[in-house]
């Protein structure tokens, strides 16, 4: 199998002020088949943000590489969308046109652009929305034409970070139902960064955990899950499972941030 | 006032009842409430002035009468000196106040969005906007001469530096992410900085305008002292050697008249331009 998105060997280090060396993640590798889901837990700070804005392009790693479809990512680009925790729609513009936003900058022709944006806005449940601004709308609404515009670019590789992060639990639940629902329509290879393990589990074909800072990836979490899932699968054997396994690591990886020393350490100091 | 009412949409919950009620920090009252406190201090203030006044409580030399203005204004409408005084002054603050706007809002936007040209600018608008305006007035008759220019550059001086700054906060303040989103939706630099830097600045920008403009009116007196021979300030100034205190009055309202219909004005543009504006 060839990987659609290559991570080699990546780290971030920056210097702080006072001329420290802080390395942010360190020797990532990974690789992600087209059409894949990849959820990446990991504890505050680990670096599961920065390595989507790495991805993006909007970080420069301090060395190693990522390839996508056989081209090194050096900046940002259309090819890589994303979707970011804040909401970020454009106030100026209505739903529609913050959904033709890339397209426009790519001059798609009108009809085309439209049209793209309107199948989009209805795949999020927005039709009838289309004119209304982002004031006018709840952050779920928010957050479903940021998923919109993103879709309406055709990224390669879509990029979340903690997306849902910022709504409540009921609208988080329906959302990740809808996002597979979605992917079930038009299939996008997905990282999805989140600090819900059970949002991860549900959504991933793969989960992956990073340690505390600085960020390795500790372990991967494969599920078997078939698909579609409905959210009935959170509550199978494998599933609950599978979150005691995750939520133990991350349980260990909080404490070592916090200080605690919790066991299995290996060796580094802070 | 209503304010008497104990208890008539008083907040519900626990808590003082009745008039304290309103006093809860941060905590909304019933409009009716609201705007029968604005009505009662408008009213009331005129109220205590025909009191004190009327009632010769205080020498007319202090306070005329409302009658008193009343008269002095429709002298001053007659010989026609009313509008040519507010005409000139007009003139004086929106050219000067323009001039600093077409300069100002494009310097600001560049020094919040980028850090070498913060560093060019910063320092000099730093230092000069603490200088008195009054204090320049020398080297502004030295340059420009005492005309009609030397009092436009004195609202230019008084409001340009607040406004660069005040924009340059605005600009620095559009969400990293708005830009960090448009970049990964295929923008260039140049697109980021035309189709959403900009746009974003707007309300931010639209709310400066309306703040300089009351401060370029609070410098009228500082531009018409030198050498004026027209607008509301000179007649304010002017009225005080003749000890005209009815005329200062006229001016005073006057000037306080249409600072209010340039902030109404702005506050109206905000919600038909920007629509989209959560201010709006």
């Amino acid at each position: 199998m060839t990987a659609k998105l290559r991570i080699r060997e990546v780290s971030v280090a920056f210097r702080t002020r006072k001329g420290a060396e802080l390395v942010a993640v360190d020797r990532l590798s990974l690789d992600v088949a087209d059409r894949e889901i990849i959820s990446i837990v990991g504890p505050s700070g680990c670096g599961k943000s920065t390595l989507l804005r790495l991805i993006a392009g909007l970080v420069r790693p301090s060395s190693g590489e990522i390839w996508l479809d056989g081209h090194q990512v050096m900046d940002p680009g259309a090819d890589r969308g994303m979707v970011f925790q804040s909401y970020t729609l454009f106030p100026w513009l209505t739903v529609q046109g913050n959904v033709e936003f890339g397209p426009r900058l790519r001059r798609v022709p009108d009809a085309t652009r439209q049209e793209a944006a309107r199948r989009f806005i209805n795949m999020v449940g927005l039709a009838g929305f289309e004119h209304a601004y982002p004031k006018e709308l709840s952050g779920g609404m928010m957050q479903r034409v940021a998923i919109a515009r993103a879709l309406a670019n055709d990224p390669e590789v879509l990029l979340m970070d903690e997306p849902f992060g910022a709504l409540d639990a009921q609208t988080r639940a329906f959302m990740g139902e809808l996002l597979l629902d979605i992917w079930q329509k038009s299939p996008k290879t997905i990282l999805f960064v989140t600090h819900d393990i059970e949002e991860a589990l549900f959504l991933g074909d793969r989960v992956y955990v990073m340690t505390a800072r600085p960020g390795r990836f500790r372990a991967e979490v494969s599920l078997t899950l078939p698909r579609p899932r409905t959210l009935e699968v959170t509550t199978s054997e494998e599933f609950v499972s599978a979150k005691r396994r995750v939520l133990a690591m991350i349980r260990e990886e909080t404490a070592r941030t916090m200080g605690a020393g919790a066991g299995a350490d290996d060796g580094r100091t802070v | 006032m209503s304010l008497a009412q104990p208890g008539v949409g008083a907040p519900r919950g626990s808590g003082p009842r009745g008039f304290f009620a309103y006093f809860r920090p941060q905590e909304s009252i019933p409009r009716r409430v609201y705007l029968g406190t604005v009505t009662g201090s408008a009213v009331g203030l005129v109220l205590l002035w025909c009191i004190v006044s009327y009632g010769k409580l205080v020498e007319p030399l202090f306070l005329p009468s409302p009658t008193a203005i009343l008269a002095a204004a429709v002298d001053l409408l007659r010989d026609g000196s009313l509008i040519q005084d507010a005409q000139a002054s007009v003139y004086v603050i929106v050219t000067g106040w323009a001039l600093a706007v077409l300069v100002g809002v494009p310097v600001g936007i560049l020094m919040g969005s980028f850090k070498v040209m913060e560093a060019l600018v910063e320092p000099v608008v730093d230092f000069v906007r603490y200088l008195p305006v009054s204090a320049m007035i020398p080297l502004l008759i030295l340059y420009i001469g005492i005309g009609t220019s030397e009092k436009i550059a004195v609202i230019f001086i008084g409001t340009f530096f607040q406004l660069v700054l005040l924009v340059a906060d605005v600009a620095a303040h559009v969400p990293h992410e708005q830009l960090d989103v448009s970049y990964t939706l295929g923008a260039s630099r140049a697109q980021v900085v035309a189709r959403v830097l900009l746009p974003a600045t707007l309300p931010g920008v639209m709310d400066t305008l309306r703040i300089t403009m009351g401060w370029a009116w609070t410098y009228l007196i500082v531009a018409e002292i030198v050498s004026a021979d027209r607008g509301l300030g000179y007649l304010i100034l002017n009225s005080m050697r003749g000890l005209f205190t009815d005329r200062i009055f006229v001016g005073l309202l006057v000037i306080g008249g249409l600072g209010l219909l340039m902030d109404l004005t702005f506050k109206w543009l905000h919600r038909r331009l920007l629509p989209w504006s959560p201010k709006a």
